[in-house]
């Protein structure tokens, strides 16, 4: 936080490349990152005590619902690509991404109404497909707003106030659970209310129109998008392809934070119910270091702290096996963990940002995410199978060793693309 | 598109380096107007009309109406649910409650109370000679309880942060002799007949929108301290082949009769259901038929008692049905209503099972049952779930 204000100063002393221009934080830039604060206190809010509500109302179809929020979170994956076509072809990122933020928060609405399996499968696709839209026209808005300069700055801003939600809203929902015993509805209301104010901000203070107003100033007319910029060649330009490549390559061997807990915990490092606060510590911590992180990618170049991120990674995967469980490996990994994600999320976002004509801003954005999700989901699942078959502690060796190969890959890849650079 | 302005597209949100919003309201924005404007005022600031000054004075006013009215309302319902829960839990139960110090010596049903009042929650006992009849709490809230004749296992969801689960063994006093923490929400308990051995099984979820999917963990400890493991790592069986997918969830467990290493749980896996039979010993569950959930051995341990989807997967309507272990014949009962609990022999011809009461989900009875096909389910104990007999 105190990065804001102190941050236009380090950048004149000691940065003379990015001193040409100022850091400037556009208004539209904290707005979004509000809106999305405020969404993720409504949706974390909400996960944190679905398993609980869902469980009570399906008994043992519970396991089934499991399997049907599998396939959603692909296509909530898949859906991203699509939206950012829409955003990109209408030029409207800001309408896509109101009709996302809605969605969910109709979602919210229907909880309070919803019994039975079908009903609350329905809902949680919803949300889920509301998530899917609107990722990638948010961050297309964000990276129009944004400095080419402090792109990355600019995107850790946004997911340091995102990141404040994500950790707020569990522990929200469980200060409502301890108050009020079997209180979902009040959780409910509370997400809900939360969503309103995400939605009402991102209608209200996030100005439209953007990409229409920047073509009538540019002098070349903006080319009309047609269905052949999506195709592969398209997303070639530039290295595109090459970081794409790259992104889904490291987000196969990225096995989520739940295996890792699950190891450290296998492994006697905490008990079980500690579980939940976890994930909010994981977020405290790349609440911390976005801005930083980012502030260090505009600088240093965007690549060496994304595969940076990946090695903070791997590190994690080694403190989890290494013979020293116990109170620190949890929390070194913790700490990791959101080292990784702060500097891979926003800095993504950013690189692809850099890479993409602004007509296919979203699109890009949105195959980047789909790319980073689905892989990440096929990681899972063969991690689930690996831990069968090979042991915990065997399987994450191998993952740790493929990823450290991956790194190397992924340095080679990245390393021919000079342009990446973030100094001018 | 050219990058070369950084801050498109925000220009209107002030003019001439000031921002329109703080000269507006600032002792109303509160902490809105504590954000860092004026670092942020884009330099090309004054190009945009989008937002004229008078529409952003609209904007704010807008913006500080709708939080205001919106967590108005949130405080609102909270509270009001705040209130409605304690007055709920001082209200006087409609049952006629008493306070139990031990176990009953005479053969007794132990359940979860659900009368809604004093006492919601608790788990308590009824004579089986007089089932409606009074019912003495044990001063302890379970979420799922079972019991043996000198024994209970308690599975409890407690509300902190994070909410925790827990599985506590009380004795014949009602007193806390083990405890410990479960990976997931209570789902089903069962103790073996001779009070040697308890399982659990609790529902594990992601904990995050990141992570999908929710599975069971079903672990058997002995009363002698011995961990039997968690069934998923027992090797599965099929027909002689072991079944290694990783989806596998286990749950349900039901303990044969005289036989100290046996018993019978429910096994899926790519949305199949079968019953499987278990040994301790040798760490495997052995596939004995299919479409078949929540078994529970009779007493005599000549039959199986379980929830029988009606569509044969997941999901769908449960039926109860009964199958003769000698002959292999399914006999499906007089029940209409979709059942998700598991049965529980009152004696060897009738069983007993929860039904829930309302759309809530927190009140429920238990409704007993002649494995005669021609029966119909009659009331057995009102405002109660998780029932377990004890014969002695």
């Amino acid at each position: 936080m105190s990065d804001r204000t102190g941050g236009q100063k380090d950048s004149q002393a000691v940065l003379p490349a990015a001193a040409a221009t100022a850091f400037r934080l556009s208004p539209v830039i904290i707005w979004l990152g509000i809106v999305s604060m405020m969404t993720d206190i409504s949706s974390e809010s909400v996960a944190a005590v679905l398993p609980l509500y869902v469980t009570g109302f399906l008994g043992l179809s519970t396991i089934a619902f499991g399997i049907i929020d599998g396939i959603n979170q692909g296509a909530s994956a898949i859906v991203r690509i699509a939206a950012g076509w829409v955003s990109d072809r209408t030029g409207q990122p800001k309408r896509v991404a109101v009709a996302g933020y809605g969605l969910s928060m109709l979602a919210r609405i229907g909880f309070l109404f919803a019994g039975g399996f079908w009903a609350i499968a329905g809902i949680v696709t919803g949300d889920r497909i509301g998530k899917g839209i609107r990722t990638a026209p948010r961050d297309a808005l964000i990276s129009e707003a944004a400095q080419p300069e402090h792109l990355a700055r600019s995107f850790g801003v946004h997911r340091m106030l995102d990141s404040i939600g994500a950790a707020t809203g569990p522990l929200l929902a469980f200060l409502v659970l301890v108050l009020i015993p079997n209180g979902f509805s009040t959780v409910f209301i509370v997400s809900l209310a939360f969503s309103v104010i995400g939605v009402t901000v991102l209608v209200l203070m996030v100005p439209g129109r953007s990409h229409g107003r920047v073509s009538q100033e540019a002098a070349a007319p903006r080319p009309r998008f047609r269905w052949s910029q999506l195709r592969w060649a398209t997303l070639k330009k530039h290295g595109l392809a090459r970081l794409l490549v790259t992104a889904g390559l490291l987000g196969l061997l990225t096995i989520g934070d739940g295996f890792i807990y699950l190891i450290l915990q296998d492994r006697g490092s905490f008990a079980v119910q500690w579980f939940p606060l976890l994930y909010v510590g994981t977020n405290v911590v790349f609440l911390l270091f976005a801005i930083p992180l980012g502030k260090l990618a505009d600088r240093w170049g965007r690549i060496p702290v994304f595969l940076g991120g990946h090695l903070a990674l791997l590190a994690c995967y080694i403190l989890a096996v290494l013979p020293l469980a116990g109170l620190g490996a949890t929390l070194g990994c913790l700490v990791l963990l959101g080292v990784f994600y702060a500097a891979t999320d926003g800095v993504l976002a950013a690189m692809v940002s850099r890479l993409t004509t602004g007509e296919n801003l979203a699109t890009a954005l949105g195959t980047a995410q789909t790319v980073v999700a689905l892989s990440r989901m096929a990681a899972a699942a063969g991690f689930g199978v690996l831990w069968f078959v090979l042991g915990p502690v065997t399987a994450m060796l191998w993952v740790a060793g493929l990823l450290a190969a991956a790194l190397t890959v992924g340095t080679v890849l990245l390393g021919g693309a000079r342009h990446w650079r973030a100094a001018p | 598109m050219s990058r070369g302005k950084g801050s498109r597209g925000n220009g209107s949100q002030g003019k001439e380096q000031q921002p329109a919003q703080l000269k507006l309201k600032p002792a109303a924005n509160g902490s809105v107007a504590t954000l860092p404007m004026p670092d942020t005022v884009p330099p090309d600031a004054s190009e945009s009309t989008l937002f004229p000054d008078s529409g952003v004075r609209r904007r704010w006013l807008a913006l500080l109406a709708i939080v205001a009215l919106v967590l108005a309302g949130a405080a609102v319902y909270g509270v009001s649910a705040f209130q409605t829960a304690k007055t709920s839990q001082e209200a006087a139960s409609p049952v006629d409650l008493s306070t139990a110090e031990t176990l009953p010596a005479a053969p007794f049903v132990m359940f979860r109370n659900t009368a809604p009042g004093q006492g919601f929650g608790q788990a308590a006992t009824v004579l089986l000679a007089d089932p409606q009849g009074q019912r003495a709490l044990s001063g302890h809230t379970c979420d799922r309880v079972y019991a043996a004749s000198n024994l209970v296992s308690c599975l409890t969801t407690r509300n902190e942060i994070p909410t925790k689960f827990t599985a506590t063994v009380y004795n014949t006093s009602l007193d806390a002799v083990e405890s410990w923490d479960l990976g997931g929400i209570p789902s089903r308990t069962r103790i073996s007949a001779d009070g040697s051995l308890l399982a659990s099984t609790v529902f594990v979820s992601g904990h995050s929108y990141a992570t999908a999917g929710f599975s069971t963990e079903t672990i058997i400890r002995g009363r002698d301290g011995t961990v039997h493991g968690n069934l998923e790592e027992f090797a599965l069986i099929s027909g002689g082949t072991q079944i290694k997918a990783a989806d596998r969830n286990i749950w349900g467990v039901t303990f044969v009769p005289g036989q100290p290493d046996a018993f019978y749980a429910t096994a899926s896996s790519q949305g199949k259901i079968w019953l499987v039979q278990g040994s301790l010993k040798d760490k495997t569950l052995t596939v004995a038929a299919a479409g078949i959930e929540c078994p529970s051995v009779s007493p005599d341990g000549t039959r199986i008692a379980y929830k029988k989807s009606v569509s044969g997967t997941l999901v769908g309507h449960r039926n109860i049905a009964v199958l003769d272990i000698a002959s292999g014949t399914e006999t499906v009962l007089g029940e209409q209503r979709d059942i998700d609990d598991q049965l529980e022999w009152l004696d060897a011809t009738t069983v007993v099972y929860g039904v829930p009461r309302d759309e809530t989900g927190q009140d429920s009875d238990i409704w007993s049952l002649a494995i005669d096909p021609a029966s119909q389910p009659s009331l057995f104990i009102e405002h109660a779930w998780s029932p377990a007999v004890v014969r002695q």
